[in-house]
Protein backbone atom coordinates (compact mmCIF):
# COMPACT_ATOMS: atom_id res chain seq x y z
CA UNK A 1 0.00 0.00 0.00
CA UNK A 2 2.40 2.64 -1.23
CA UNK A 3 1.56 6.26 -1.88
CA UNK A 4 1.98 6.04 -5.70
CA UNK A 5 -0.35 3.02 -5.82
CA UNK A 6 -2.99 4.92 -3.86
CA UNK A 7 -2.66 7.93 -6.13
CA UNK A 8 -3.02 5.74 -9.22
CA UNK A 9 -6.22 4.22 -7.81
CA UNK A 10 -7.63 7.66 -7.05
CA UNK A 11 -6.66 8.80 -10.55
CA UNK A 12 -8.53 5.82 -11.98
CA UNK A 13 -11.65 6.73 -9.99
CA UNK A 14 -11.35 10.32 -11.18
CA UNK A 15 -10.91 9.22 -14.79
CA UNK A 16 -13.99 7.00 -14.70
CA UNK A 17 -15.87 9.93 -13.15
CA UNK A 18 -14.77 12.27 -15.95
CA UNK A 19 -15.93 9.75 -18.51
CA UNK A 20 -19.31 9.35 -16.82
CA UNK A 21 -19.95 13.04 -16.30
CA UNK A 22 -19.18 13.82 -19.94
CA UNK A 23 -20.85 10.85 -21.60
CA UNK A 24 -24.10 10.28 -19.72
CA UNK A 25 -27.36 11.84 -20.82
CA UNK A 26 -29.40 11.40 -17.67
CA UNK A 27 -28.97 14.11 -15.05
CA UNK A 28 -28.68 11.69 -12.16
CA UNK A 29 -26.06 9.64 -14.00
CA UNK A 30 -24.05 12.82 -14.59
CA UNK A 31 -24.23 13.44 -10.84
CA UNK A 32 -22.86 9.94 -10.30
CA UNK A 33 -19.89 10.85 -12.48
CA UNK A 34 -19.28 14.01 -10.46
CA UNK A 35 -19.41 12.02 -7.23
CA UNK A 36 -16.88 9.53 -8.54
CA UNK A 37 -14.55 12.41 -9.32
CA UNK A 38 -14.97 13.73 -5.79
CA UNK A 39 -14.39 10.26 -4.39
CA UNK A 40 -11.09 10.05 -6.27
CA UNK A 41 -10.10 13.46 -4.93
CA UNK A 42 -10.96 12.45 -1.36
CA UNK A 43 -9.00 9.22 -1.65
CA UNK A 44 -5.98 11.17 -2.91
CA UNK A 45 -6.31 13.65 -0.03
CA UNK A 46 -6.47 10.89 2.57
CA UNK A 47 -3.57 9.04 0.91
CA UNK A 48 -1.39 12.16 1.02
CA UNK A 49 -2.48 12.83 4.59
CA UNK A 50 -1.45 9.33 5.62
CA UNK A 51 1.73 9.07 3.57
CA UNK A 52 3.24 12.50 3.14
CA UNK A 53 2.16 14.86 5.91
CA UNK A 54 2.94 12.81 8.96
CA UNK A 55 -0.70 12.79 10.01
CA UNK A 56 -1.32 16.52 10.03
CA UNK A 57 -5.01 16.85 11.00
CA UNK A 58 -5.49 19.59 8.40
CA UNK A 59 -5.31 16.85 5.79
CA UNK A 60 -8.36 15.20 7.30
CA UNK A 61 -10.01 18.61 7.46
CA UNK A 62 -9.56 18.95 3.70
CA UNK A 63 -11.41 15.67 3.26
CA UNK A 64 -14.24 16.91 5.49
CA UNK A 65 -14.53 19.97 3.24
CA UNK A 66 -14.62 17.70 0.17
CA UNK A 67 -17.42 15.71 1.78
CA UNK A 68 -19.32 18.95 2.34
CA UNK A 69 -18.91 19.76 -1.34
CA UNK A 70 -20.26 16.32 -2.16
CA UNK A 71 -23.33 16.79 0.03
CA UNK A 72 -23.99 20.23 -1.46
CA UNK A 73 -23.62 18.87 -4.98
CA UNK A 74 -26.02 16.02 -4.31
CA UNK A 75 -28.68 18.16 -2.61
CA UNK A 76 -28.62 20.91 -5.23
CA UNK A 77 -28.50 18.38 -8.03
CA UNK A 78 -31.58 16.54 -6.78
CA UNK A 79 -33.45 19.81 -6.26
CA UNK A 80 -32.63 20.96 -9.77
CA UNK A 81 -33.66 17.60 -11.23
CA UNK A 82 -37.04 17.85 -9.49
CA UNK A 83 -37.49 21.42 -10.64
CA UNK A 84 -36.62 20.83 -14.28
CA UNK A 85 -38.73 17.68 -14.39
CA UNK A 86 -41.72 19.56 -13.01
CA UNK A 87 -41.41 22.38 -15.51
CA UNK A 88 -40.12 20.64 -18.62
CA UNK A 89 -40.78 16.93 -18.02
CA UNK A 90 -37.10 16.45 -18.83
CA UNK A 91 -34.81 13.90 -17.29
CA UNK A 92 -32.14 13.98 -19.98
CA UNK A 93 -29.82 16.69 -21.19
CA UNK A 94 -31.11 16.38 -24.76
CA UNK A 95 -34.61 17.41 -23.68
CA UNK A 96 -33.55 20.87 -22.53
CA UNK A 97 -31.74 21.89 -25.67
CA UNK A 98 -34.00 24.88 -26.00
CA UNK A 99 -33.56 27.02 -22.92
CA UNK A 100 -36.78 29.04 -23.35
CA UNK A 101 -39.59 28.49 -20.84
CA UNK B 1 2.64 2.56 6.00
CA UNK B 2 4.07 -0.91 6.47
CA UNK B 3 1.30 -2.98 7.90
CA UNK B 4 2.07 -6.45 6.69
CA UNK B 5 0.91 -8.41 3.72
CA UNK B 6 -2.65 -8.73 5.00
CA UNK B 7 -3.15 -4.98 4.77
CA UNK B 8 -1.63 -4.98 1.29
CA UNK B 9 -3.92 -7.75 0.10
CA UNK B 10 -6.93 -5.96 1.57
CA UNK B 11 -5.86 -2.70 -0.04
CA UNK B 12 -5.52 -4.19 -3.51
CA UNK B 13 -8.82 -6.04 -3.15
CA UNK B 14 -10.62 -2.82 -2.18
CA UNK B 15 -8.79 -0.82 -4.85
CA UNK B 16 -9.80 -3.20 -7.63
CA UNK B 17 -13.33 -3.37 -6.24
CA UNK B 18 -13.60 0.43 -6.14
CA UNK B 19 -12.47 0.92 -9.73
CA UNK B 20 -14.42 -2.01 -11.18
CA UNK B 21 -17.61 -0.96 -9.37
CA UNK B 22 -17.10 2.61 -10.61
CA UNK B 23 -16.77 1.30 -14.15
CA UNK B 24 -19.89 -0.85 -13.82
CA UNK B 25 -21.90 2.23 -12.80
CA UNK B 26 -21.85 3.33 -16.42
CA UNK B 27 -22.12 -0.16 -17.89
CA UNK B 28 -25.28 -1.64 -16.35
CA UNK B 29 -28.66 -1.10 -17.95
CA UNK B 30 -30.55 -0.67 -14.70
CA UNK B 31 -30.06 2.76 -13.16
CA UNK B 32 -31.00 1.49 -9.73
CA UNK B 33 -28.21 -1.04 -10.05
CA UNK B 34 -25.92 1.78 -11.16
CA UNK B 35 -26.70 3.63 -7.93
CA UNK B 36 -25.83 0.59 -5.86
CA UNK B 37 -22.63 -0.07 -7.83
CA UNK B 38 -21.65 3.50 -7.04
CA UNK B 39 -22.37 2.77 -3.40
CA UNK B 40 -20.16 -0.33 -3.62
CA UNK B 41 -17.37 1.81 -5.04
CA UNK B 42 -17.74 4.27 -2.18
CA UNK B 43 -17.73 1.48 0.39
CA UNK B 44 -14.44 0.21 -1.04
CA UNK B 45 -12.97 3.73 -0.95
CA UNK B 46 -14.17 4.14 2.63
CA UNK B 47 -12.49 0.89 3.66
CA UNK B 48 -9.24 1.99 1.99
CA UNK B 49 -9.47 5.16 4.11
CA UNK B 50 -9.95 3.00 7.19
CA UNK B 51 -6.88 0.97 6.23
CA UNK B 52 -4.93 4.22 5.92
CA UNK B 53 -5.88 5.19 9.46
CA UNK B 54 -8.63 7.72 8.73
CA UNK B 55 -11.25 5.56 10.42
CA UNK B 56 -13.72 8.34 11.13
CA UNK B 57 -13.65 9.72 7.59
CA UNK B 58 -13.95 6.30 6.00
CA UNK B 59 -16.98 5.30 8.03
CA UNK B 60 -18.63 8.70 7.64
CA UNK B 61 -18.21 8.32 3.89
CA UNK B 62 -19.88 4.91 3.94
CA UNK B 63 -22.79 6.15 6.10
CA UNK B 64 -23.30 9.28 4.02
CA UNK B 65 -23.30 7.35 0.78
CA UNK B 66 -25.70 4.70 2.09
CA UNK B 67 -28.29 7.43 2.55
CA UNK B 68 -27.50 9.24 -0.65
CA UNK B 69 -27.56 6.18 -2.86
CA UNK B 70 -30.94 5.15 -1.44
CA UNK B 71 -32.27 8.57 -2.37
CA UNK B 72 -30.68 8.21 -5.78
CA UNK B 73 -32.33 4.83 -6.35
CA UNK B 74 -35.71 6.31 -5.38
CA UNK B 75 -35.05 9.14 -7.82
CA UNK B 76 -34.35 6.70 -10.58
CA UNK B 77 -37.63 4.91 -9.98
CA UNK B 78 -39.51 8.22 -9.85
CA UNK B 79 -38.15 9.92 -12.93
CA UNK B 80 -36.47 7.59 -15.33
CA UNK B 81 -38.15 5.83 -18.17
CA UNK B 82 -36.29 2.57 -17.71
CA UNK B 83 -35.20 2.33 -14.07
CA UNK B 84 -35.17 -1.43 -13.87
CA UNK B 85 -33.17 -1.94 -17.03
CA UNK B 86 -35.72 -4.32 -18.50
CA UNK B 87 -34.67 -3.51 -22.02
CA UNK B 88 -31.03 -2.85 -22.70
CA UNK B 89 -30.00 0.61 -23.74
CA UNK B 90 -27.10 2.94 -23.66
CA UNK B 91 -27.80 6.58 -23.00
CA UNK B 92 -24.61 8.33 -23.89
CA UNK B 93 -23.57 11.24 -26.03
CA UNK B 94 -20.15 12.41 -27.24
CA UNK B 95 -18.92 8.98 -26.30
CA UNK B 96 -15.48 9.12 -27.92
CA UNK B 97 -14.68 12.56 -26.50
CA UNK B 98 -15.71 11.37 -23.05
CA UNK B 99 -13.51 8.28 -23.26
CA UNK B 100 -10.53 10.34 -24.41
CA UNK B 101 -11.09 12.91 -21.65
CA UNK B 102 -11.34 10.18 -19.02
CA UNK B 103 -8.17 8.44 -20.20
CA UNK B 104 -6.29 11.74 -20.38
CA UNK B 105 -7.42 12.68 -16.86
CA UNK B 106 -6.37 9.28 -15.56
CA UNK B 107 -3.01 9.32 -17.32
CA UNK B 108 -2.20 12.85 -16.18
CA UNK B 109 -3.12 12.31 -12.55
CA UNK B 110 -1.53 8.86 -12.36
CA UNK B 111 1.59 10.30 -13.94
CA UNK B 112 1.74 12.97 -11.25
CA UNK B 113 1.24 10.31 -8.60
CA UNK B 114 4.02 8.14 -9.99
CA UNK B 115 6.56 10.79 -10.95
CA UNK B 116 6.20 13.50 -8.31
CA UNK B 117 8.47 13.29 -5.31
CA UNK B 118 6.29 13.44 -2.23
CA UNK B 119 7.84 13.59 1.23
CA UNK B 120 7.84 10.23 2.96
CA UNK B 121 6.33 11.01 6.33
CA UNK B 122 3.79 8.34 7.24
CA UNK B 123 1.36 8.65 10.13
CA UNK B 124 2.89 7.60 13.40
CA UNK B 125 1.44 4.32 14.60
CA UNK B 126 0.80 5.80 18.02
CA UNK B 127 -1.26 8.73 16.77
CA UNK B 128 -5.01 9.00 17.26
CA UNK B 129 -6.32 10.46 14.00
CA UNK B 130 -9.93 10.74 15.09
CA UNK B 131 -9.11 12.59 18.30
CA UNK B 132 -6.75 14.88 16.41
CA UNK B 133 -9.41 15.60 13.81
CA UNK B 134 -11.88 16.43 16.57
CA UNK B 135 -9.47 18.84 18.23
CA UNK B 136 -8.70 20.41 14.86
CA UNK B 137 -12.37 20.84 13.97
CA UNK B 138 -13.25 22.46 17.26
CA UNK B 139 -9.94 24.26 17.69
CA UNK B 140 -7.80 25.96 15.11
CA UNK B 141 -10.02 25.20 12.14
CA UNK B 142 -13.36 25.94 13.72
CA UNK B 143 -14.01 28.69 11.20
CA UNK B 144 -13.69 26.17 8.34
CA UNK B 145 -15.96 23.75 10.16
CA UNK B 146 -18.59 26.39 10.87
CA UNK B 147 -18.42 27.67 7.30
CA UNK B 148 -19.10 24.15 6.08
CA UNK B 149 -22.07 23.97 8.45
CA UNK B 150 -23.53 27.27 7.27
CA UNK B 151 -22.97 26.20 3.66
CA UNK B 152 -24.95 23.05 4.32
CA UNK B 153 -27.74 25.09 5.94
CA UNK B 154 -27.85 27.38 2.90
CA UNK B 155 -27.97 24.30 0.68
CA UNK B 156 -30.92 22.90 2.62
CA UNK B 157 -32.84 26.16 2.30
CA UNK B 158 -31.99 26.49 -1.38
CA UNK B 159 -32.94 22.94 -2.24
CA UNK B 160 -36.27 23.26 -0.42
CA UNK B 161 -36.91 26.51 -2.25
CA UNK B 162 -36.10 24.87 -5.57
CA UNK B 163 -38.00 21.67 -4.97
CA UNK B 164 -41.11 23.08 -3.29
CA UNK B 165 -44.10 23.08 -5.59
CA UNK B 166 -45.54 26.27 -4.19
CA UNK B 167 -43.16 29.15 -3.77
CA UNK B 168 -43.61 32.46 -1.99
CA UNK B 169 -44.98 34.15 -5.07
CA UNK B 170 -47.29 31.42 -6.26
CA UNK B 171 -46.84 28.17 -8.06
CA UNK B 172 -43.26 27.23 -8.73
CA UNK B 173 -43.98 26.47 -12.35
CA UNK B 174 -46.18 29.52 -12.92
CA UNK B 175 -45.65 31.11 -16.31
CA UNK B 176 -43.85 28.15 -17.76
CA UNK B 177 -45.61 26.07 -20.35
CA UNK B 178 -45.50 22.42 -19.46
CA UNK B 179 -45.00 20.32 -22.56
CA UNK B 180 -46.68 16.99 -23.11
CA UNK B 181 -45.53 14.08 -20.99
CA UNK B 182 -43.66 12.65 -23.95
CA UNK B 183 -42.74 15.63 -26.07
CA UNK B 184 -42.39 15.18 -29.77
CA UNK B 185 -38.97 16.11 -31.09
CA UNK B 186 -38.97 19.54 -32.69
CA UNK B 187 -38.91 19.60 -36.49
CA UNK B 188 -35.29 19.28 -37.49
CA UNK B 189 -33.50 22.45 -38.44
CA UNK B 190 -31.79 22.17 -41.79
CA UNK B 191 -28.56 23.59 -40.38
CA UNK B 192 -28.72 21.49 -37.24
CA UNK B 193 -29.29 18.39 -39.30
CA UNK B 194 -26.12 19.05 -41.18
CA UNK B 195 -23.90 19.40 -38.14
CA UNK B 196 -25.23 17.35 -35.25
CA UNK B 197 -26.77 14.27 -36.73
CA UNK B 198 -24.80 11.90 -34.51
CA UNK B 199 -26.19 13.39 -31.29
CA UNK B 200 -29.60 11.83 -31.56
CA UNK B 201 -28.83 8.21 -32.09
CA UNK B 202 -28.56 7.11 -28.48
CA UNK B 203 -31.60 8.77 -26.93
CA UNK B 204 -33.29 5.54 -26.01
CA UNK B 205 -35.29 5.39 -29.21
CA UNK B 206 -37.42 8.34 -28.19
CA UNK B 207 -35.95 10.75 -30.68
CA UNK B 208 -35.85 9.69 -34.24
CA UNK B 209 -32.34 10.14 -35.50
CA UNK B 210 -32.05 11.59 -38.97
Amino acid sequence: MSLPALLVVSAALFGVGVYGALSQQTFVMIMMGLELMLSGAMLAAVALWAGATGGNPKGQLLTVVAMTVMAVEAAMGFALVINIYRIRRAEMTEKIKRLRG
Amino acid sequence: MSGGTLVDVAFWAFAVAAVVAAWLVFRVDSMVRAAYWLFASFVAVGFIMVLLGARFLGLVLVLMMAGEMTIMAVFMVMFMMNPAGLNPMTMVHQHRTAIIAGVVAFAGLAGVGLVADFPDRPVAASSEPTAELGRELLGDSMLVFETAGVTLLATMIASIALAAKRGRFGDAAAGSVAPELDPEPPPPDPEEQAGHDHHHDAAGGKEAGP
